[in-house]
């Protein structure tokens, strides 16, 4: 799908600093009408920072942006609309309250004699889903939707603004198979239609599947720009890693080469743990240096299981019982004293604390077992915090840096400290590699690996299937709220069968 | 280590020293401290003794604030602690004794102590949002204290209670001693054991704090007592100063100064890191205010009005972004240098950088807030 038309969009030199950090430096990118662009590069290569100056949310210190051609400068991003870019985050920005037709007319409601006609802005709304071929109704509160229904929502309110250009950042990170389908048919729509888009993504097989072209970055410069047909994924992952590239052929070697002790005999047990409405009992043995993979579809209740057992909610029926005696399960704490760890796949909002340092964060679930009267003491804490700055290889280093600073793999990174410090017996992961660049999945995934090996159970949720079954010796798999079968994963076994397994229901 | 909490300091004490400047050359005898009777005295000491009861009552405030929550009641605890101690010492066989007064003393704490608890069970247990639970004690406990003292001004010529407010010891004013002491307990009980740090995860995000195992409940409830037994208090000490208990104006609207003296001194009110010494800036400049407001002769009609302004201005000056502006004008082009540790040399300057882009750059990045 080589064009030769002038670029929708052309950034090059893009210089951007932060506060003690050169986010920038010389990135660029250029777009062009009727392509799906991807951009590439691990967390903290500037990919956000470079979107943001696309859109007019940070000024760049220098740097050339050209629209169409014309040499611009974009005041924020009001103006960016106004230029004809429209941007879909991640974390969808529109109003929950407020129904469909109104979030996707904000700013431009049809006015009627009296005011705002609740009528037309329905029809329209209506009109514009349609000719997407959405099936959509757009009276209802957006908040009702599914986050898949609220992106396509935003990105009909650019359709709707007539944006040349449309930026996705991330926008599958949270969606499953099935609306990732829709999300692809209506990008594939608007790009036969002459719409540049930019599409950021983690998800390697999707910028095969969608995207013509791809732009790289690395510390915040340009590596260079690639056509998908043309780079293999092992190239390009290397051309984003630079020289960390062997990190993954060196994990695939680690893991799962050293099966631990068939023989180990559980520490805990969970019998007939449920919650309605949330996952139905399910019963669970976990022994040491055992990596228990749980795999299910999204919303199949894996998040749902593994909060049970940490105390994280509240469970209706059953209990856990470890060393042969029962943990009460109405906070995290018993848990916690029992030698539980939890990183919730939500490590924003349940996770970190983010305007608190590294070192804060690191320390706080010892801090919290250990009470408020017994600090740390000084030397204890600069060395822990030292040591696993040093382990997990958490950038930047300063242990004072305020974790709300960091990328989302150091974040990952910092989460996942806090609680090998609490040397474990069961480390419960949901999704730890979600959200952050393969570098920092590698180096997750390796970390897992060493941990079970030392003798530490891990619990490990994750949507990707190949990450499930190579780090995992046993796999629980769930569908539809409930725990349908165990597999070994001895060597015979592999994504088709999982799959299988779950298509199936458990109807062995 | 706390350098960007430091930093945050610089505006607040920049105000301070205006304002003491601003009255220095208005007032020609404001530097003055003088030792009369074994006692100093002095504008500048007249601020601190006369600022006890909002100090007293803003760490409280901090420490509330700093869970994300509010205290709108402690103004009518102050009233409460004030009608209890005087009620006691006046119903006592000799209000004169000093057993008598500590003894009157310490129920109206302990009965501040129980408010603040109410407010944290409220709270932390029940889960009503902070501004309303409070709400509830600012109103019922003005009433309360009308009650108490059978909705009269209940005055007492007790010697020793008086002297709470009007003594000194080595010279220096009781109060200012009782305010000196609360700050030292807050801050040990903060920075020296681990509750700073759990009182600033709890505040800045709640489920993730729970999720490390912190038992905010308790914590929650402590701060509320904390925050009521500050009150308890400055109510004494307002009541000990005019030796009169006044159910209806005393402590009115000392919530509001509070509130601002923290916001002032740097804590957010979104909840998070809090700063004791940025409460205690906060706390003099709003006192400092009081004091200039009557020794500068403001008329009394202007002088809300006025403390605004300053307000105002200090709000202004915490803001990067307005600092940011205006200094832009006079600063020369480019944006300013990133600082040494950073690997990548700067780039060379460019004449076509509008001064606009220097005022951006001195912005938080905005990746930091989801």
């Amino acid at each position: 799908m080589e064009t030769t038309a002038e670029p929708a969009v052309h950034m090059s030199g893009i210089v951007k600093d932060f506060p003690g950090v050169r986010a920038l430096d010389g990135a660029g990118l250029r777009l062009r009408p009727g392509e799906v662009h991807a951009l590439l590069g691990e967390n903290g290569a500037g990919k956000s920072t470079l979107i943001k100056v696309l859109t007019g949310v940070h000024r760049p210190e220098s740097g050339e942006i050209r629209v169409a051609g014309e040499r611009v400068e974009i005041s924020g991003p009001l103006d960016a609309e106004r230029r004809g870019i429209a941007t879909v985050y991640q974390e969808v920005n529109l109003c929950p309250n407020l129904s469909v037709a109104e979030n996707i007319l904000l700013g431009r409601e049809p006015r009627g004699r009296f005011g705002i006609s609740q009528r037309r802005m329905n029809r329209r709304a209506a009109e514009l889903a349609a000719g997407m071929d959405l099936d959509l109704d757009v009276t209802r509160a957006l908040g009702d939707h599914s986050i898949a229904v609220q992106q396509l929502v935003s990105i009909l309110r650019a359709v709707d603004l007539q944006a040349r250009v449309l930026v996705l950042d991330e926008p599958t990170s949270s969606l499953d198979r099935d609306e990732v389908r829709i999300l692809f048919d209506l990008v594939e729509r608007l790009r036969s239609r002459g719409v540049a888009i930019l599409f950021v993504t983690h998800f390697l097989d999707q910028v095969y599947e969608l995207c013509q072209r791809m732009t790289v970055l690395r510390n915040g410069g340009l590596v260079g720009e690639f056509a998908t047909a043309e780079v293999g994924q092992r190239e390009l992952i290397g051309h984003m890693l630079g020289e960390q590239a062997g990190e993954l052929d060196r994990l695939e070697a680690s893991a799962g080469d050293d099966p631990p002790d068939a023989g180990a005999a559980p520490f805990l047990r969970a019998r007939g743990l449920g919650r309605s409405g949330g996952i139905a009992p399910y019963d669970l043995d976990v022994a040491p240096g055992r990596i228990t993979g749980l795999a299910g579809l999204l919303g199949s209740g894996r998040t749902e299981a593994v909060r049970l057992l940490f105390g994280a909610d509240r469970p209706d029926t059953g209990g856990v019982e470890v060393d042969g005696r029962p943990v009460p399960l109405r906070t995290p704490r018993a848990p916690i004293a029992a030698g539980l760890a939890y990183c919730s796949e939500d490590r924003k909002s349940e996770g970190l604390v983010a305007e608190l340092s590294i070192a804060d964060n690191l320390m706080l679930a010892m801090q919290a077992a250990r009470g408020w009267l017994r600090p740390v003491p000084a030397k204890t804490r600069a060395e822990l915090v030292e040591r696993y700055i040093a382990a997990l290889r958490i950038r930047p280093a300063a242990p004072e840096t305020p974790v709300g600073a960091l990328s989302g793999g150091n974040q990952q990174k910092v989460l996942l400290g806090r609680w090998l410090i609490m040397q474990p017996r069961l480390l419960i992961l949901d999704e730890p590699t979600r959200g952050i660049d393969i570098g920092a999945k590698a180096e997750v995934q390796r970390l897992v690996a060493a941990q079970s090996r030392q003798g530490t159970a891990v619990l490990f949720v994750s949507s990707e299937l190949e990450e499930v079954l190579r780090l995992s010796h046993r796999v629980v798999v769930l569908r539809d709220r409930r725990v349908i079968s165990e597999l070994d994963n001895d060597g015979g076994l592999d994504t088709d069968r999982v799959l299988a397994e779950i298509a199936e229901g458990g109807g062995r | 280590m706390r350098s960007a909490q430091t930093r945050r300091l610089v505006w607040p004490l920049l105000v301070l020293a205006l304002l003491v400047a601003a009255n220095a050359v208005a007032t020609p005898r404001f530097l003055e401290i003088t030792v009369r009777g074994g006692r100093l005295y002095g504008s500048l000491v007249d601020i601190l003794h006369f600022g006890t009861p909002l100090l007293l009552i803003s760490l409280g405030m901090t420490a509330v604030i700093a869970l994300r929550g509010i205290d709108l009641s402690v103004g009518a605890v102050v009233a409460v602690a004030g009608a209890v101690a005087c009620t006691l010492i006046e119903s006592a066989a000799e209000p004169d004794s000093p057993s008598a007064v500590a003894g009157a003393v310490a129920a109206a704490l302990a009965v501040c102590a129980l408010l603040g608890l109410w407010n944290g069970f409220l709270v932390a247990v029940l889960r009503i949002q902070p501004i309303v639970a409070t709400l509830i004690l600012m109103v019922a406990g003005r009433g309360a204290a009308q009650l108490i003292t059978g909705g009269q001004i209940t005055t007492v010529r007790s010697a020793p209670y008086r002297e709470i407010a009007g003594g000194s010891v080595a010279t220096v004013p009781v109060t200012v001693i009782v305010a000196a002491a609360t700050l030292l307990l807050m801050w040990l009980l903060v920075r020296r054991t681990a509750l700073g740090l759990l009182i600033e995860a709890i505040g800045g995000n709640a489920e993730a704090g729970r999720l490390a195992g912190i038992r905010a409940t308790g914590l929650t409830m402590a701060a509320y007592t904390f925050c009521g037994l500050c009150a308890g208090l400055a109510g004494i000490i307002i009541s000990a100063n005019t030796g009169s208990a006044d159910g209806n104006n005393a402590g009115l609207w000392i919530e509001l100064d509070a509130i601002l003296a923290v916001v002032i001194g740097g804590t957010l009110l979104t909840g998070g890191r809090f700063s004791i010494a940025g409460t205690v800036l906060g706390a003099i400049i709003v006192q400092t205010l009081s004091t200039t407001v009557y020794t500068m002769g403001v008329p009394p009609e202007s002088t809300l009005v006025f403390k605004a302004l300053v307000v105002f201005g200090v709000c202004l000056l915490q803001s990067p972004r307005f600092r940011a502006q205006v200094a832009a004008p006079f600063r020369r082009s480019g944006p300013p240098r990133p600082p040494s540790n950073t690997a990548t040399p700067a780039p060379p300057e460019e004449d076509d950088v509008k001064p606009e882009a220097a005022s951006i750059a001195d912005q938080e990045p905005r990746e930091v807030r989801p």
